[in-house]
């Protein structure tokens, strides 16, 4: 899935707009109502919304780069930065904070190297809190991508990490 | 209509109108900050709340709908209270520096404070501060002090078309930013500075003006710009002789509030140490200039020129005025050349852009003149923009444009060998070979009346030749024009009929038409497509060349032409000879003079041996430079009139110094026919004269006494002389000008031309071959160039160059190529 991107010397991503292209091709007279399922899949493909795709997607949509922007930087499931291959959201509502949420995220922190918030430098994870995942019975709950971990404890929640 | 109530008094309206609207009739005040009258109302700030009986909630009047019977409340308690607590929550969030901020005085929001009596919030401020954006030289931007209304995004979108802006990270920390928070000149910024006009807060700011000083220190001078032929109207805000902000009027046409980089931020230019202030003479032009007084200037100049009539006759003296300089002084130039130096070789800059324009159109029509007015591009079903590329020489011109296409559905076709940028908003593109207009047009035509689209009554009633047309016409199918331009046949049956199904048809053209060898049959060509689809006599039609410089077109009216007087009115005509005689008190020539490439010739083979040049650079900006140069060289006596020691100057005996636009009283004529005033907002360097001064003095000086107390009395005089002027006085002339033909006093002007009849009877239907450029591409020369304009400088560079923060935005030139052509080397 993230094969197509590539961290050049500078940090900076050589981003391979093939897909990007492939993803455009199929809104040939799009409408701004496109605008976000291709965001979605541009999101998908490359797991952020690289600069140089939205600079595409003007090209191929004539929404100025600007909305554009203003779209993507409204919605939190869109990133402008590269993100993990996986992404883990810890919850911290209120009966996962009362099970030990707090104890998970200090471990999570402490096994991935990272702050909430941030990619691991190998681009595997991903790590944010959320407010609520709404599967309290299953507190404390973590998530990765699609699937629920839930009775967690710490020790249970840095060995997950080892399946991905 | 609909008849309301509002705050108890009954207000009809038409129910397209907003309560905003109705009220603003009506005289009633109601507060807005996001609200503008060019803009589609956004309802964001709630400043314009209004109580309407019967409505669940308070309703915000700039984007609400009037409707019959309904009672509206501006002033309630209820309202009131709304709009204090509206007040109390922008003002949490923006920084208390009223007494820095340049904005104050015409902050709208702090007059709102003031009005509503709001001295503090009791909310706290949520967002950190940002740093101000100081990335660029014309426009700040201080995002703490945005209070979101975003008007600079809608002006950005709607009016300019530029998107720059947009809202960002929408949620608490919503601000307005450019894509990726770029710097405004990476982030496809064209500076027109349409944003700083509409912020009513001291977030976006004009730079040059700032710390200049207060609103109320400024005395507000009307004018107009010198930096097109659009010929926008132009606020000038001085403060002690200096101009320290330019802005411009919403409801002024023709560019309503609308402004250029140039227009608005290239004003420094008048204060550069390079001025000139202080007569120089010189005997001869391997000697540096000596600074004199005007006294022995004057007198030198008229010695000299006496003396040359005088041992080598009239004909070995030309004159050559300004398209940048005013009616007035356009006229006295040919005056001057005409009846004291006894001559008609008379010529303006105006020779190597629209002559072309003025013979072709006078050709077809009879005018040498644009038919309609430039609001007219705005309703116009079916543009046609051919050799103009818009967007950087007219760039107001070209607002126009692209509202008619977003805003009103108009179809564009474009013709230009190059994608310029109104191409992305072109129904069809004809991408021609350079030169090839002539056959493409001929293409078009072909369509048109093979497939039988022409409008027969209009043809049949108010134009002749049709027949020989159909005969030259007939040699340009679709194929053949494919493969003398290049243009792929289907277009250019597909740009043919879209043409030729309207009645609102409109063509706009510019120098890629006129700078060819057969200029002229280009602007012929074009006005035959719109005789034989009778797009001409009617609002939103015609053929409107768009002028290069502010006053091309006052220029060629003015006489400043070889062969014609005012208006056109010729120097072989007897009638008119006579007149102009006896209004001058002196006999004058009859035969033609010479155009200003012939006078070059003229001066190469020694024949002619006196220049007088005002305002006009030709060493700097023709051609072929060396052969102007070598021209001036050999002249026993070259006068120039200047702002700056110009390449022309450089070779001139005598170098006058002269005022700036803002410094003048005077008119100029724009590309529409608007006879407009400027008015002087700062005086004179010291020791520089007026143009107009100037020809009086060297005239008198020769014996032959000229003298007017002000340019009005010149204008009165150009009046007299003149059937198309007779009803233009200053007086007449202040607000908006007037539109040439003005019969009478009372003639309201005329916007469109040809109405009922054309100037010259029939319309005249030329029928032209296509001839080849005199040099195509050879195995030598194996390249095309062709010359563009830039939207950041103005001809010879000498003003918009000395503007310090144009010159930053655009510093360098460059040349496009081709990648094919770069690996064919």
């Amino acid at each position: 899935m993230h094969k197509s991107v590539t961290v050049n010397k500078e940090g900076t991503s050589d981003v391979d707009l093939a897909k990007c292209r492939a993803i455009l091709s199929k809104y040939n007279r799009s409408t701004p109502s496109d605008l976000i399922p291709i965001l979605q899949q541009i999101q998908d493909a490359y797991g952020y919304v690289p600069q140089t795709a939205l600079s595409e997607i003007t090209a191929g949509t004539r929404i100025p780069l600007s909305k554009i922007y203003g779209v993507v930087t409204f919605y939190s499931q869109f990133s402008l930065v590269p993100r993990g291959k996986h992404t883990i959201k810890v919850c911290t509502g209120t009966a996962c904070h009362i099970k030990g949420a707090t104890d998970i995220k200090k471990k999570l922190t402490e096994a991935l190297q990272i702050h909430e918030g941030e990619t691991t430098k190998d681009f595997k994870f991903t790590y944010e809190p959320v407010a609520c995942v709404g599967t309290c019975f299953l507190a404390p709950v973590m998530m990765i991508d699609n699937r629920y971990y839930g009775k967690l404890t710490a020790d249970k929640a840095e060995a997950t990490l080892k399946n991905y | 209509m609909v008849s309301l109530l509002i705050d108890g008094k009954k207000v009809e309206a038409a129910p397209s109108q907003t309560i905003l609207q109705a009220a603003q009739k009506a005289g009633i005040h109601i507060p807005t900050l996001c609200h503008a009258p060019r803009l589609s109302p956004s309802g964001a700030c709630r400043m314009c709340v209004v109580e309407v009986e019967g409505a669940r909630a308070l309703v915000a009047s700039c984007a609400a709908p009037v409707s019959q019977g309904m009672k509206v409340s501006t002033g309630s308690e209820t309202v009131l209270r709304a709009r204090r607590l509206n007040l109390e929550l922008i003002w949490s969030n923006h920084p208390n520096d009223c007494l820095t901020c340049d904005k104050t005085g015409e902050c709208k929001l702090q007059s709102l404070m003031y009005d509503y009596n709001v001295k503090t919030s009791r909310f706290v401020a949520q967002n950190p501060p940002t740093k101000p954006d100081d990335s660029n030289p014309a426009i700040y931007r201080d995002m703490n002090k945005c209070i979101l209304c975003g008007k600079c995004v809608r002006i950005c979108d709607e009016v300019q078309n530029q998107h720059t802006l947009a809202f960002s990270n929408r949620g608490m920390q919503t601000t307005i930013a450019t894509a990726f928070e770029k710097p405004l000149k990476d982030a496809g910024c064209v500076f027109c500075g349409h944003c700083v006009s509409v912020c009513p807060v001291g977030a976006l700011m004009d730079k040059p003006s700032m710390n200049k000083g207060r609103p109320w220190e400024t005395k507000k001078v009307s004018t107009v710009c010198c930096y097109c032929g659009v010929g926008c109207s132009l606020v000038l805000h001085v403060k002690k002789g200096e101009v320290i902000r330019v802005t411009s009027d919403t409801y002024s046409p023709p560019n309503y509030g609308s402004l250029c980089v140039k227009g608005r931020y290239g004003f420094e230019f008048y204060k550069s140490p390079d001025r000139l202030k202080t007569p120089m003479i010189r005997d001869s032009i391997d000697q540096p200039f000596r600074e004199t007084s005007w006294e022995e200037a004057i007198g030198l100049v008229a010695r000299k020129l006496l003396d040359i009539k005088q041992h080598h006759g009239t004909e070995a003296f030309g004159c050559l005025s300004s398209s940048r300089g005013t009616n007035e002084e356009n006229y006295l130039a040919q005056k001057f050349t005409r009846a004291v130096m006894g001559t008609n070789n008379m010529d303006n800059c105006a020779r190597v852009c629209h002559a072309p324009s003025v013979t072709g159109l006078r050709a077809a029509l009879g005018s040498g003149a644009a038919t309609n007015s430039l609001a007219d591009i705005e309703g116009a079903e079916v543009l046609i923009v051919s050799g103009s590329n818009t967007t950087e020489a007219h760039p107001v011109a070209a607002l126009k444009i692209k509202k008619a296409v977003r805003q009103n559905g108009a179809k564009l076709i474009v013709i230009d060998p190059r994608e310029i940028e109104l191409v992305q908003f072109a129904t069809v593109w004809l991408r021609l070979k350079p030169g090839t207009n002539v056959a493409l047009i001929n293409g078009l035509l072909h369509v048109i009346l093979n497939e039988g689209l022409e409008n027969k009554g209009f043809i049949e009633q108010r134009t002749e030749n049709i027949d020989m047309l159909r005969q030259v016409v007939a040699q340009y199918p679709p194929e053949k024009t494919e493969e003398i331009t290049g243009v792929p046949r289907e277009d250019i049956i597909k740009a043919a009929r879209i043409y030729a199904d309207t009645q609102k048809g409109m063509i706009v053209y510019g120098l890629g038409m006129t700078e060819h060898k057969a200029g002229s049959h280009g602007v012929m060509s074009l006005a035959n497509l719109a005789l034989i689809t009778g797009n001409v006599g009617r609002p939103n039609t015609g053929i409107n060349p768009l002028r290069g410089q502010n006053n091309v077109q006052g220029s060629c009216d003015m006489g400043a032409l070889p062969d014609v007087y005012t208006c056109y009115q010729k120097v072989d005509d007897p009638a008119a000879n006579k007149k102009f005689s006896e209004a001058w008190g002196c006999p004058l020539p009859t035969k033609p003079g010479l155009k200003e490439p012939q006078m070059y010739r003229e001066a190469l083979a020694g024949r002619f041996k006196a220049m007088y040049i005002i305002g006009y650079d030709p060493a700097a900006t023709q051609a072929n430079i060396n052969n102007v140069r070598s021209a001036m060289r050999r002249l026993d006596f070259l006068v120039v009139q200047e702002l700056f020691m110009t390449e022309t100057a450089k070779l001139a005996h005598v170098v006058l110094p002269t005022g700036c636009f803002f410094e003048k009283d005077g008119t100029f004529t724009n590309a529409e026919r608007r006879v407009r005033r400027l008015n002087q907002a700062i005086p004179l360097p010291n020791g520089a004269r007026h143009d107009w001064e100037i020809i009086c003095q060297i005239a008198t000086a020769m014996g032959y006494p000229m003298s007017y107390g002000h340019p009005g009395e010149i204008m009165d005089e150009i009046a007299r002389l003149t059937p198309e002027f007779a009803g233009i006085n200053f007086e007449r002339l202040a607000g908006d000008g007037l539109v040439w033909p003005v019969w009478d006093k009372q003639h309201p002007g005329t916007p469109i031309l040809h109405k009922d009849t054309f100037t010259r009877g029939k319309g005249r239907l030329n029928d032209l071959l296509y001839t080849p450029s005199e040099e195509l591409p050879d195995n030598e020369y194996p390249l095309y160039l062709t010359t563009g304009r830039r939207l950041y400088h103005y001809n010879n560079g000498s003003m918009s160059l000395r503007n310090p923060e144009i010159h930053t935005i655009s510093s360098e030139e460059f040349a496009e190529v081709h990648p094919g052509a770069v690996l064919w080397r």
